[in-house]
C-alpha cells in the first residue's frame, strides 16, 4: 500500500513534503512492528527462561534418583529419599474426578441454557455460574473442608463404602475409613471449581451455531436431544474441547483448594478416599521448610513434572483437534 | 486467638509502616512461626518502649536458617535447634527464648479434654497406625474407666516441615523404638499414616472437623482454642496434664550450663511432673557479623525481653526461661558475639 502511494508521488513529480509524511508512516510503521514482536519475543524468553530455571533447579534430584525419581513412592525428608510418583497420580485421578463430574454437567447447563432454557432463567443461571468462576480457590478450599468435608464424612462415604462393599473391584476403589478428605473429595472441589470455566465456554460456542441449521434440523422433526447431539455437538467440538482442556489445566495446577482438602499424604492407596497428594499440593506445603538442597531440589523437578504434563495435556488436545478436522475433512 | 494474632501482627505492622521511616533501621529477622506470637508482642512492646521496631517474618524455622545462612536478616529463629558443629560451620552462635510444649488432640465423640491417657509407646503406635481402632486393646488397658468408640483413628499430622513435628518426632523417637528405627526425628519424616494439614491452624482445623482423629499442636495453640487433648504419662510413670507448671518441671531438669550451643531437647525428661514432649525455641546470629551495629539491635530487643518480656509471654502460654539461664545466655553473648576487633557487640548486664 505503501508503495502504490510512492507510485502516485513519483508519477506526479517530487513532492518532498509528502515523501517525508510517507517515510514517517514507514518508520512508524517499523517501530510499532519492533514493538509489538517485542511483546511476542518477551513470551517466548519467559517461557524459555522458566523452563531453563526449573531444570536447572531440578538437575541435583534427577541426577541423584534418575528414572526412578518417576516410579518411586517414597517420600522421606529424614533419608534424603524421593519420588515423584504419589504426587502424578494424586495428580492425574484428580484432576480426572474433576473432570469425570464437571464434563457432563457443565455441558449440560450449557445445552439448557441455550436450547431449553426460558429467557427470564437465563440471565440468573449465567450470573451464576460467571459468580462461581470468581471465587477465589482459598474460598473453596475452606469451604471444602469445613463443610463439605464433615459432611462427606458423616453423611456421604459411610453410604458409598457400604454401597459399594459387595462388589469386587468397587469395594477396594471405595474402602473407608470415612476420613472426610482425600482424593475423592478433592476431585469433588475441583469439579466445582472447573465446572464454570466448562459451562461457560461451551456456552458461548453453542451460541455460535446458526440458526439456520438448528432450525433446518428441527424442521425435518428431530427432537431437541437430536439437534443437539447431531448439530450443536459436531459444530462446535473444537470450542467444547477447548473449554475442557482450559478445565483440565486448572485442575492439574490448582493448588489451595486441593491442599486443604487432599490430606497431604505421600502415598497412592487403592482407595479413593484415602488421603493423597498432588505435584502443586507438595509444593505449597513443603517448599518453604525444606531443608536441604536435594529437598529442594527434589520439589523443583516436581514442578518441571507438572510442566510436562501440562505441555502434554495441551499437545494432546491439539493432536485430537487435527485428526477431528481431518476426519471432518476440512 | 487467631484473631488476637491477627490484631497484634496488624498493630506491629502498622507501627513498623508508621514509624519506620524516622527510625535508622528495624530490627529484622525471620524463622520459627511457634513462637511469632509471643515475638510480636514483645517487639509491639519493644517499639513503643524505645522507638526501634522489629520486622519479624514467620515464614517456619527452615526459611529462618535458610535466611540468617543467606545472611538476609540480622537474626534466624528456629524451633529446632542447630547442632554444634553446624553452628560451628555456620560461624553462628544459637540461644534459647521461651519455652513451649506440644500436645496431643483429639477428636472423639464422647471424650472431654484431658479424659483420655496415653503413654508413650501408644502414641508412637498410633501414629505409625499401628493401632487404627479408638477401642484397642492399648488405649483400654490406659483407660479402663473410659467408654471409648469402635472409630478408626485418623491421624492428623503436618504437611509442611515444622519445629513443632521436629519436637514430636524426637520424643516419639525416644519412646518408641520402631518409630526411631522406621521413621525417625525430624522437622519433615515420612509420615507412615494420616492426613496432612499446613500449620499449627491446619491441624487444629482438622482435628476440629475430622470424627476420630488425633494430631499434636503447640500447647499456646491449644489452649487459645480451647482444643481437647489427651493426657500423657512421663517418664516417671505419672500421669500429667500439658500446663505452664508441667513445661516449667520438665525445663528444670535441663543442663543448660553444659550444653554447647544450647543444644537441649526437653522430650521425655524425668521428674513427677515434667510434661513429656517440652520444648524450646532458638535465635540465631552470626558470631562476628558483618554488621554489628545491627546484631547489637537485636540483642538489645531480646535482653529486655529477657527481663521485661516474661508476664507477655505467659500471657500467650509461653514459659520464660529461668533466670540463671539466661544469665548463661548473657554470658555467651560477650564471649561469643564479637566485632571485627574482638570486642564483645553488646554488653548485657
Amino acid at each position: 500500500m505503501v508503495d502504490a502511494a510512492m507510485t502516485g508521488v513519483t508519477s506526479a513529480g517530487m513532492d518532498s513534503a509528502r515523501l517525508k509524511r510517507m517515510r514517517r508512516f514507514r518508520t512508524g510503521d517499523a517501530t510499532f512492528r519492533g514493538l509489538t514482536f517485542g511483546a511476542a519475543l518477551t513470551v517466548l524468553l519467559l517461557l524459555g527462561g522458566v523452563i531453563l530455571s526449573l531444570v536447572h533447579g531440578s538437575l541435583p534430584a534427577l541426577s541423584e534418583f534418575g528414572f526412578g525419581f518417576l516410579t518411586s513412592q517414597s517420600w522421606n525428608p529424614v533419608t534424603e529419599k524421593f519420588g515423584a510418583l504419589s504426587p502424578i497420580y494424586g495428580t492425574i485421578v484428580t484432576s480426572f474426578i474433576a473432570l469425570l463430574i464437571a464434563v457432563p454437567v457443565g455441558i449440560g447447563i450449557a445445552i439448557f441454557l441455550t436450547e431449553l432454557c426460558p429467557p427470564w432463567l437465563k440471565r440468573p443461571i449465567g450470573v451464576a455460574v460467571e459468580l462461581l468462576a470468581g471465587i477465589p480457590s482459598i474460598i473453596y478450599g475452606i469451604w471444602g473442608l469445613f463443610v463439605f468435608a464433615p459432611f462427606f464424612q458423616t453423611n456421604v462415604q459411610p453410604f458409598l463404602i457400604s454401597l459399594f462393599a459387595p462388589i469386587p473391584v468397587l469395594n477396594n476403589l471405595f474402602a473407608g475409613p470415612p476420613y472426610g478428605i482425600g482424593i475423592l473429595t478433592a476431585g469433588f472441589i475441583l469439579a466445582i471449581m472447573v465446572l464454570p470455566f466448562i459451562t461457560s465456554i461451551t456456552r458461548d460456542v453453542f451460541d455460535t451455531v446458526p440458526p439456520v441449521l438448528k432450525e433446518a434440523t428441527y424442521g425435518l422433526g428431530c427432537t431437541t436431544s437430536e439437534v443437539v447431539t447431531k448439530v450443536v455437538l459436531p459444530y462446535t467440538r473444537v470450542g467444547v474441547i477447548g473449554g475442557v482442556m482450559l478445565g483440565l489445566g486448572r485442575a492439574l495446577g490448582e493448588t489451595m483448594a486441593v491442599t486443604f482438602v487432599i490430606g497431604n499424604a505421600h502415598k497412592i492407596s487403592a482407595s479413593i478416599m484415602a488421603p493423597g497428594t498432588t505435584i502443586s499440593a507438595s509444593i505449597a506445603n513443603e517448599f518453604t521448610e525444606a531443608v536441604g538442597d536435594l529437598y529442594t531440589s527434589s520439589l523443583i523437578a516436581l514442578g518441571l513434572i507438572l510442566f510436562i504434563i501440562t505441555f502434554i495435556v495441551l499437545a494432546g488436545a491439539r493432536l485430537l483437534l487435527l485428526r477431528m478436522n481431518v476426519k471432518a475433512g476440512n | 486467638m487467631k484473631f488476637k494474632n491477627i490484631a497484634l501482627a496488624a498493630g506491629f505492622f502498622a507501627a513498623t509502616i508508621g514509624f519506620g521511616s524516622a527510625q535508622a533501621a528495624d530490627i529484622s529477622g525471620a524463622g520459627a512461626t511457634f513462637p511469632y506470637p509471643v515475638y510480636a508482642k514483645w517487639a509491639d512492646a519493644y517499639k513503643k518502649e524505645t522507638g526501634t521496631g522489629m520486622n519479624y517474618q514467620s515464614i517456619g524455622s527452615g526459611g529462618g536458617i535458610k535466611q540468617i545462612k543467606a545472611k538476609t536478616v540480622t537474626f534466624g529463629a528456629s524451633d529446632a535447634p542447630l547442632k554444634p558443629e553446624e553452628l560451628e560451620k555456620a560461624g553462628l552462635v544459637q540461644f534459647p527464648t521461651v519455652i513451649g510444649g506440644v500436645v496431643p488432640i483429639i477428636n472423639v465423640p464422647g471424650l472431654k479434654p484431658g479424659e483420655l491417657v496415653l503413654d508413650g509407646q501408644t502414641l508412637a503406635d498410633i501414629f505409625q497406625g499401628k493401632i487404627a481402632k479408638w477401642n484397642d486393646e492399648a488405649i483400654k488397658k490406659l483407660n479402663p474407666s473410659l467408654e471409648l468408640p469402635d472409630m478408626a483413628i485418623a491421624v492428623v499430622r503436618r504437611s509442611d516441615g515444622s519445629g513443632t513435628s521436629f519436637v514430636f518426632t524426637t520424643y516419639l523417637s525416644q519412646v518408641s523404638k520402631a518409630w526411631a528405627d522406621e521413621v525417625g526425628a525430624a522437622s519433615a519424616v515420612e509420615w507412615p499414616v494420616g492426613i496432612g494439614a499446613k500449620g499449627n491452624e491446619g491441624i487444629a482445623a482438622n482435628v476440629g472437623q475430622t470424627q476420630g482423629s488425633i494430631g499434636y499442636v503447640e500447647y499456646a495453640f491449644a489452649a487459645q482454642n480451647g482444643m481437647s487433648y489427651a493426657k500423657l504419662i512421663n517418664k516417671d510413670g505419672k500421669t500429667v496434664a500439658p500446663d505452664a507448671a508441667n513445661f516449667a518441671a520438665a525445663a528444670a531438669n535441663v543442663d543448660w550450663a553444659n550444653a554447647p550451643g544450647y543444644y537441649v531437647t526437653m522430650t521425655n525428661e524425668p521428674g513427677e511432673a515434667s510434661w513429656p514432649i517440652t520444648a524450646t525455641t532458638f535465635i540465631l546470629v552470626y558470631a562476628k557479623p558483618d554488621k554489628p551495629a545491627d546484631v547489637a539491635e537485636a540483642l538489645k530487643f531480646f535482653d529486655w525481653a529477657y527481663a521485661k518480656g516474661d508476664a507477655m509471654a505467659e500471657e500467650l502460654h509461653y514459659i520464660p526461661l529461668p533466670d540463671s539461664v539466661v544469665a548463661n545466655i548473657k554470658a555467651t553473648w560477650t564471649k561469643s558475639i564479637v566485632d571485627a576487633d574482638g570486642k564483645p557487640v553488646f554488653a548485657a548486664n
